[in-house]
């Protein structure tokens, strides 16, 4: 039994596609405390989706789980059958998705679908059920609840769906709620609102948040700890101000300095990473990010850099960390 | 930047209205995509176009390639008029209407050039790279394609030549010329996309959000590919996003979008530091900075509401349902487009109460 | 002491931390090999076991009603005295003499019909009738709709409304009442020109036959239609051909090197798939007697005629049913693994 809300040790995944095994999760840990705001920053294919489904016990089709654990709230989610995960889902750990128009049923009317989750988790009956979902919409910030429960999805605005999400997320109160890219498909000003309110029900309910995102704007201003991941690894993770001021893998460097500032006065030339993101059918023998570090190394290129810690809570996996400490103990030797 | 160049595009009023789907034939409702929207780019310069979805920024790039026919409005470039709807005031080098013997204003001649030879110096580049490139042409066609629409090449060998010429020039080379667009990853179908509009030599780019589709670390990469290509060959670019910092980051000049009108446009750094409509301060302060403690002290300005549909924009000023400043002679009149700064426009009835 | 661990097991050297050249970076970037579409969808279209068992099967069968009737020692009209209602594997009176006088006679696998002619070739020659008429009108259909269909989608508006109410009417008129009444109307003006020279032809597949073709040619495109203008719609509206008209390209260019080359897969699927609903149209419509002429067989008229005998001779009315059903399964599930190959967007 962990001490932990969340800890995944050594995860691996593989996704068996005709043309070959494609390794998601690489060996990936990751803990999370109770209350706490993790935020997941990687490109698209790096994992961080496929890390936090597995909380939720969800592989999609061609991948299996072919490694290590994964522990929720006391549950070890990889030896669950569907039939106890369903009892969980929903229930202790709940999900927001990218898409707010694909997740909702556009022939059931927002009552009717947030009532399902709280009839599907609770002994409620259906009057106290209707009741609470009116009290749920209030909660996300929808006026009108009692009118608005009678829509259907396509009436509502991309932002309104989205608190419907969230109010059907937290019907029974979660102590995890994953979102996944949840203001990605919105506009600037609909992401502020959605992430204020994630922000202010978190403190109101007190429930951890999973925020996977490729924005580093909305990590830095929402996020305790951050996990960057990589090609089916965590390569550097830490508390933000580690992440954005005393970042230790070139990758985390490469992207804080690759995003241009609307508060810098002068406009500087952006310092890209060069490359192509790794092929994951064909990823390298080393590290997956060596072929577009600018510092790699000959090491790099044949073995995975082990974990280097900086704190209890600050790790990277970078061969550049490990030279210091190799070069230290030779000084030491000698 | 020089700001004495040349204007090398410019629209005057234009106007793109789109039949409302659905709506029947006798009596179509229109979604006014774009509404009597004016600017120029001088030569060599960035102009960004910002705002929501919604709000008509593409359909402003199309519209001014001459992709969609505009409803109405006069687009010239390089000093020539190649659209007049006929129902628009002419204007002189100094942007003051020509007026008649009676005081009265002096419409354009209606016209409609033939675009084939302006197709040679105005190009797209767009935002979706999957979707941009024919997926069953090799990416040496697909580059291939404007050389063969123009007859740019006198034989086989020229052709291909000019095509790795190009793959070069976005940083791939002869080897991926043989390849499908599926075999290439976002960044480097969107660097064909690049070699697709430079095949022709294009003295204007049309950049429709060429990187929001990417991945973070491979945004960067076009983003200074873009300013490398402006700068050796002095193009001119209108650059259409939704992420300010990016705009602000390329761009000489930003225009602020809001439901088919322009609501705002200043130089880059007058726009993100002294801007003065409520809606593009609003959109400023909403960005997220990737910067912990500046995040933590800044105290956002969050909008309430949601983007009004654009079938059915509010009645006077498009923003006042959303905007703090608002009163009733908002609902009543639109907010004239004026100056309120050197090349700083603007348009709202309460610039003197947004402090 | 997780880095001291690594350090044992590993045996760092103070050579693996000078700088990588870029070379050896590069090295470890592998561009895949690289696949056209043909090529793709073939080495799916080979792994789709299934499709592939159909393949085999339409080969053969196209074997058997194409190449094997043109030396097989019967023919299909030829009539055998004392040979009639031979149950199969039997031999008249007539044969039993001629071997036993050492001569060498070719068996009636399938026996004989009532006339004396040799099932087993009629059934070859049958579907080799019901295959043409399955290939022919696949191709009618496929020309007439595909065009009908990507001119409507083309030029919008006015034009496609009013070619897909067309459309819309046509769908509605009942087919074998159509097919009927034209039979009728045709029989007159069709055995005058099959008179004329070079109309021959006609006389010989019989009026019915023909009309059958012109009925295809005249109703059942409107599927074909349907789906090519849907396809076509999609593609017109899509980012590339914007970028096409971006460049200059004029509508033949777009039509040619854009929309038909990306509604190919489409239409190779769906023609395929029209083969095995042709021959079962025809096959339905030559039981009710309205198809071959005789003595030309096809599987649907083998079929009929053998009704009669039904109870005494099973084998004639099975022999037909079994491969038309046969042809019909097969085609469908190559059509199936075709378009798993070369359209996966149709799936599901």
């Amino acid at each position: 039994m962990s001490e932990h809300l969340v800890d995944i040790k050594n995860e691996r995944l593989s996704f068996f596609t005709p043309a070959g095994e494609v390794k998601a999760l690489n060996d990936v840990s990751l803990y999370l405390e109770d209350g706490e705001v993790l935020g997941i920053v990687g490109e698209s294919g790096s994992g961080k989706s496929v890390t936090s489904y597995s909380i939720m016990g969800i592989t999609a089709d061609p991948g299996r789980i072919i490694g290590g654990t994964v522990e929720f709230n006391g549950h070890h989610i990889e030896k669950l059958s569907e039939k106890e995960m369903r009892k969980i889902r929903g229930k202790e750990v709940s999900m927001i998705f990218q898409d707010p128009m694909t997740s909702l049923n556009p022939v059931y009317t927002i009552g009717n679908q947030i009532e399902e989750a709280i009839l599907l988790h609770t002994d409620k009956s259906k009057a106290e059920a209707r009741e609470r979902a009116v009290e749920l919409l209030r909660l996300v910030g929808i006026n009108e609840p009692e009118k608005r429960i009678k829509q259907y999805p396509h009436e509502l605005s991309g932002g309104m769906r989205q608190r419907v999400m969230i109010a059907i997320a937290l019907a029974c109160e979660p102590k995890l709620l994953i979102a996944d890219e949840p203001t990605t498909a919105l506009d600037v000003t609909i992401q502020a609102q959605i992430l204020e309110l994630i922000m202010e029900l978190k403190e109101k309910l007190g429930m951890a948040v999973i925020l996977i995102t490729h924005d580093l704007g909305i990590v830095s201003s929402m996020c305790d700890r951050i996990a960057v991941m990589y090609a089916g690894k965590v390569i550097e993770c830490g508390s933000t101000d580690d992440i954005f001021y005393t970042p230790k893998h070139e990758y985390t460097r490469g992207l804080l300095r690759s995003v241009p500032r609307l508060d810098e006065k002068e406009s500087q030339r952006l310092v890209a990473i060069e490359g192509t993101p790794v092929d994951m059918l064909n990823p390298p023998a080393g590290c997956p990010f060596a072929p577009r570090c600018p510092k790699c190394m000959k090491i790099c290129l044949r073995e995975m850099p082990p974990y280097t810690y900086f704190s209890d809570i600050h790790y990277s996996a970078c061969w550049l960390n490990q030279k210091e400490e190799f070069e230290n103990a030779g000084k030491e030797e000698s | 930047m020089d700001d004495t160049s040349k204007k090398l595009v410019e629209i005057q009023h234009l106007k793109q209205y789109f039949p409302v789907a659905g709506s029947s034939i006798l009596s179509r409702t229109y979604v006014k995509a774009v509404d009597d929207v004016s600017f120029f780019i001088r030569k060599g310069q960035t102009l960004g176009l910002v705002g929501e979805s919604g709000c008509g920024k593409t359909t402003t790039g199309r519209t001014l390639l001459q992709l969609y026919e505009p409803t109405a409005g006069r687009i010239i470039y390089d000093g020539n008029v190649i659209f007049d709807s006929g129902n628009v005031p002419l204007y002189d080098e100094n942007g003051k209407p020509v007026l008649d013997g009676e005081g009265k204003p002096v419409l354009g001649k209606k016209t409609k050039v033939n675009m084939l030879p302006y197709r040679r110096k105005m190009q797209i580049v767009f935002q979706d790279p999957y979707a941009s490139l024919d997926p069953r042409m090799t990416v040496g066609d697909i580059v291939g394609e404007a050389i063969d629409i123009h007859k740019l090449a006198s034989s086989k060998a020229e052709r291909r030549d000019k095509i790795i010429t190009m793959l070069e020039r976005v940083g791939l080379n002869s080897e991926h010329a043989n390849r499908y667009p599926h075999e290439f990853s976002g960044g480097q179908r969107q660097r064909v996309g690049i070699a697709r509009a430079l095949a022709v030599d294009p003295e204007f780019i049309v950049c429709d959000e060429p990187i929001s589709a990417l991945d973070v670390s491979i945004q960067a990469q076009v983003i200074n590919m873009l300013e490398d290509l402006q700068r050796e060959f002095g193009l001119t670019y209108l650059f259409i996003a939704h992420d300010l910092s990016v705009v602000k980051h390329i761009s000489t000049k930003i225009g602020v979008m809001y439901l088919g009108k322009l609501v705002e446009m200043a130089d880059s750094y007058e726009l993100t530091f002294h801007s003065c409509h409520p809606y593009t301060r609003s959109l400023i302060s909403a960005i997220p900075i990737a910067d912990p403690i500046t995040s933590r002290n800044s105290k956002r300005i969050v909008l309430q509401g949601d983007i009004p549909s654009p079938v059915n924009p509010p009645s006077g000023c498009h923003f006042r349902t959303r905007c703090p400043y608002a009163d009733k002679l908002c609902a009543e009149a639109e907010p004239k487009w004026g100056k309120v700064g050197e090349g700083h426009w603007c348009a709202c009835h309460h610039l003197d109460r947004v402090d | 002491m997780d880095i001291k661990k690594n350090f044992l097991s590993l045996q760092l050297k103070a050579d693996d931390f000078i700088p990588a050249t870029e070379e050896e970076k590069q090295s470890l970037v592998i561009m895949r090999e690289s696949v056209g579409f043909w090529k793709d969808g073939l080495r799916r279209l080979v792994k789709n076991k299934v499709a592939m068992v159909s393949l085999v099967f339409i080969v053969i069968i196209m074997f058997f009603s194409f190449v094997v009737p043109s030396f097989y020692p019967y023919s299909y009209e030829q009539q055998q005295k004392g040979a009639e209602n031979l149950f199969p594997m039997k031999y008249s009176a007539n044969e039993l003499q001629r071997i036993e006088e050492g001569e060498k006679v070719f068996p009636h696998f399938l026996g004989t019909d009532k006339l004396g002619r040799d099932y087993a070739v009629r059934v070859m020659v049958g579907s080799r009738i019901s295959l043409t008429v399955g290939l022919v009108a696949a191709v009618i259909i496929l020309v007439i709709g595909s065009l009908y269909g990507s001119i409507a989608a083309f030029f919008g508006g006015w034009v496609d409304i009013i070619m897909m109410r067309i459309v819309d009417i046509i769908y509605t008129i009942p087919d074998v009442l159509l097919i009927v009444l034209l039979s009728f109307a045709l029989k007159a003006p069709l055995k005058a020109l099959s008179a004329t020279q070079g109309f021959k032809w006609i006389g010989v597949v019989g009026p019915n036959l023909v009309s059958i073709f012109i009925v295809f040619a005249l109703l059942y495109w409107v599927g074909m239609a349907r789906i090519v203008r849907s396809q076509v719609l999609v593609l017109r509206e899509s980012e590339y051909v914007t970028a096409a008209r971006a460049l200059g390209a004029n509508n033949s260019r777009i039509v040619r090197k854009h929309l038909l080359t990306n509604c190919i897969g489409t239409l190779i699927v769906t023609t395929t798939l029209q083969i095995p609903s042709s021959i079962f149209t025809e096959s339905y419509l030559s039981f009710l007697g309205l198809g071959v002429a005789v003595p030309l067989p096809s599987l649907g008229s083998l079929a009929s005629s053998a009704i009669n005998g039904m109870n005494t001779y099973p084998y004639l009315l099975i022999a037909p049913a079994v491969l038309i059903s046969l042809i019909i399964l097969s085609f469908n599930l190559f059509g199936d693994g075709l378009r798993d190959a070369f359209d996966p967007k149709m799936k599901k």
